[in-house]
């Protein structure tokens, strides 16, 4: 490669990242008009593309982003609107300037005249209301709360009144409301919590620290808590101006600093009685004179302080290291290898019963650990870097079908496995698809229906535990139920005489072959390669369903795992096979004694505190050779649906679990999703809890019959 | 999450305008003449309540108190329509237990706004 291929490899690699950047800004402007910040981002995305452009030798790309970077400019400078037709161009601008990076062979020649064409008509419309324009502006800069007087680091003291839930508040939604105002630290003090006997359930004990970094002044502070101003304590303090400069100015020498100079105390003296010494704090709350939450609030806060001050500039520019994906999966991998020898060190540590040996075996344990969650943490980005590709999608998706769609997304910062994120594009983008073509109605069958014209998509993320849920909610037509088990029938998927409750019956659009024509989406409203979909979201071992309500919406909920490579799993003896269990699934083991097998039940059930669990036998699902022992161990398993009962010969315990996936012949085998090397060498296979619940729940709803 | 809100005023024009408002914003409405109309409209789908003070049969202040004392609408958000010479009344509501205020006359964002923060 020569220096220029090379510096133009960087380009290539740097416009990848800027023109997602580019287009996510562009379509958030276009739900937050005149946003500074955002305009600031889009400029700032065309400058780079511009500069770096004509450098590397892109005349064409450096041209297009030069003329939009001028437009946007004048938006900047408060002589432009971002309208439609502005934010139109520039999005047809960034499609052909990725289109010229990566696809030349594609390019349209005219393309880029017609931009700047639009780009020049916009800004000629424009011009030409500006005269009368500029009376309007004054007044928006008078009105307007002075810009870029920068963020501001607040300190926000909020003490509900005991009896505010009497008057209808939710303190709770108020702390929220306020800490979306920009980054917040939220402390709750609950030190005022009385015991149990004592807790009166309808009044509010809990108090609120708020260290808040906003650009917002202090008023939007206030106006948050604007009804229970008077009757809460509610302090709003600044707390990053003049204080900190003074004492970063003068920084007093320490006592240490000047023993060392003089020689007459060494480095280690220092260290070892530095760190016998104990903090401020810990005495502090020693002595009682404050709450540990006291402590850790005020931390807290001389944290954001600093911060504040010390890096104001450069936070933008968080330091950060590009690295070939590739090589972390084979970091990963490596961390998977390790886990698997340190569980067999383990093994042999327990053997052995050598305490030297257990403890090293211990030690290993925990850094490897350590070393796992590091190392998967490394692959985490957060999903909302895709959501800029769907809100695109719907946009133009809803503008083809001439359909008025707004896009809501929660939970952008939750984060997820980058391969997760990337193999989720396909059957994201195909529900989207689904709920904008067959979901939402016309505007004017909207309106007849009595809804508001424009439609709501709604894609949310947020983690729950080991997984993380995906949901698109729709607010269109919904499904009709009794439509899609009249196909499911047709189909011969079901039986005519089969008993199922809606919410199975809605999630049969997953089933292969339930559609392969778009009639019925006209009756249910979905359904066109959803088995595709859920074959998608089953390779990356998730689970999807339905639930809609008819005339009111529908969502589609996506649950996957944190992660790919490694769980924790319980790990279980039938005969002489190993299984595991995925521990997030699980709930508590029980004993199955002979005494209680032999009960005539309906059914195979065990007692659980007040309720029957059914149960099956792993040795008879996998056909194991042996005999049951006396008594028997049950692991009670959970999906979203029910609990069942997994019983075994015996519980190992918990380990880490390697998953390694099983050859392409036996990647259909329903109940099992992989399999992980032991600590002696030998192989588990990991049990696949969903299906296995399904199964078990409905052999035991069979029994009842 | 509820979307329906209950409008109470005497005044049809001024249900009308918080009608409108809400409707274009998506939410369900419904609308009571006076307080007792509105508890004898006022079921569990209702997930909020904008009242007028002054009306006939029962004025705001009272269906406050009435609403706070039934155990299934003690937590229910209930914002209350002051005018600016009110000041006695709205710490009268505020007594009663309303949740919040808007000061008339005000216009759509207004009320949207205050809707936004309190159903949730």
């Amino acid at each position: 490669m020569t220096d220029m291929e090379q510096m133009q490899q960087a380009f290539y690699n740097e416009a990848k990242e800027l023109l997602p950047e580019l287009e996510e800004a562009l379509l958030e402007l276009e739900q937050n008009p005149g946003d500074p910040d955002l305009v600031h981002r889009v400029f700032r995305a065309l400058h780079t593309l511009k500069g770096s452009g004509i450098m590397f030798g892109f005349q064409e790309v450096g041209d297009l982003a030069h003329e939009l970077e001028t437009a946007f400019d004048r938006v900047r400078n408060g002589e432009l609107e971002a309208d439609k037709a502005l934010l139109d161009a520039a999005l047809r601008g960034k499609d052909h300037i990725n289109a010229l990076l990566y696809s030349p062979e594609e390019v349209d020649p005219s393309e880029g005249q017609n931009i700047r064409c639009r780009l020049q008509s916009v800004l000629a419309d424009k011009g030409a209301d500006e005269a009368q324009a500029g009376s309007r502006e004054d007044e928006d800069a008078s009105g307007a709360q002075t810009p870029d007087e920068g963020r501001h680091v607040y300190r926000v003291r909020f003490r509900p009144p005991r009896n505010i839930f009497a008057t209808g508040t939710d303190p709770l939604s108020l702390v929220r409301e306020l800490a979306e105002l920009g980054d917040a630290y939220v402390l709750a003090h609950t030190e005022d919590i009385p015991n149990l006997e004592d807790l009166d359930p309808e009044a509010c004990f809990v108090w609120w620290d708020v260290i808040l970094t906003t650009d917002q002044g202090e008023d939007a502070i206030r106006d948050v808590f604007i009804f229970v101003e008077e009757e809460s304590e509610l302090s709003i303090e600044a707390i990053d101006r003049g204080r900190l400069r003074q004492e970063t100015e003068q920084p007093s020498r320490r006592l240490g600093e000047i023993l060392l100079e003089r020689g007459d105390l060494s480095q280690e003296d220092l260290q070892q009685a530095l760190e016998s010494q104990k903090r401020l704090g810990e005495l502090l709350v020693e002595i009682g004179a404050v709450s540990p939450e006291q402590v850790e609030s005020a931390l807290q806060e001389q944290k954001c302080g600093q911060q504040a001050a010390g890096a104001k500039k450069e936070a933008q520019a968080e330091s950060s290291l590009r690295v070939p994906a590739g090589k972390l999966d084979r970091l990963v991998n490596l961390v998977g290898e390790l886990v698997i020898g340190q569980t067999r060190l383990a093994q042999v540590a327990a053997e052995k019963d050598d305490p030297t040996l257990s403890s090293i075996s211990e030690e290993l344990e925990r850094l490897s650990d350590e070393l796992r969650d590091n190392a998967l943490g490394l692959r985490m980005t957060p999903i909302g870097s895709s959501f800029g590709t769907y809100r695109r999608v719907v946009r133009d998706i809803s503008a083809q079908k001439g359909k008025d769609i707004h896009m809501v997304t929660q939970g952008a910062e939750t984060e997820l496995d980058k391969t997760v994120i990337e193999q989720l594009n396909d059957p994201l983008i195909h529900l989207l698809r689904n709920s904008i073509d067959h979901g939402i109605e016309d505007p004017e069958e909207r309106k007849s229906a009595g809804k508001p014209q424009q439609g709501t998509v709604t894609l949310a993320a947020e983690q729950a535990g080991g997984s993380v849920i995906i949901s698109i909610s729709d607010d269109g037509r919904g499904m009709d139920a009794e439509a899609i088990r009249a196909k499911a029938v047709e189909r011969d998927l079901i039986s005519e005489s089969s008993d199922l409750t809606e919410k199975q019956i809605l999630n049969l659009i997953f089933e292969p072959g339930f559609s392969t024509s778009s009639e019925i989406t006209d009756i249910s409203g979905r359904g066109v390669g959803m088995d595709v979909v859920k074959k998608n979201i089953d390779a990356l071992r998730g689970s999807v369903e339905v639930e809609s309500e008819p005339g009111r919406g529908s969502t589609i909920t996506v649950t996957l795992p944190l992660t790919l490579a490694i769980i924790d799993g319980l790990q279980v003896r039938v005969g002489e096979e190993y299984y595991i269990v995925p521990l997030s699934a699980v709930n508590e083991c029980v004993e199955l004694t002979s005494e209680e097998k032999n009960k005539n039940r309906a059914g195979r059930l065990i007692p659980l505190r007040e309720s029957l669990v059914p149960y099956i036998r792993l040795r008879e699902l996998f056909n194991v050779d042996g005999s049951t022992p006396e008594i028997e161990q049950v692991v009670l398993v959970a999906s979203r649906e029910a609990t069942v009962g997994l019983a075994v010969d015996e519980v190992i315990g918990q380990q880490q679990t390697v998953i390694k996936n099983l050859g392409r012949v036996y990647r259909d085998v329903r109940g099992i999703s992989g399999a992980t090397i032991k600590g002696d060498g030998g192989i588990a296979l990991i049990l696949d809890v969903d299906p296995l619940v399904r199964d078990v729940a409905q052999a035991e709803a069979e029994a009842e019959e | 999450m509820s979307r329906t809100i209950m409008t109470v005023d005497d005044s049809a024009s001024a249900r009308q305008m918080v009608s409108f408002t809400l409707q274009d914003a998506g939410y369900e409405v419904v609308e009571a003449k006076d307080g007792q109309d509105a508890l004898s409209k006022l079921d569990s789908s209702v997930g909020m309540i904008i009242t007028d003070l002054n009306m006939p049969n029962m004025d705001g202040i009272e269906l406050i108190r009435t609403i706070r004392g039934r155990a299934e609408f003690k937590f229910l958000p209930v914002v209350m329509l002051t005018t600016e010479s009110q000041e006695e009344k709205k710490s009268e509501g505020k007594q009663a237990g309303a949740t919040g205020w808007i000061v008339k006359p005000f216009k759509p964002p207004q009320i949207l706004g205050v809707v936004q923060k309190l159903l949730k």
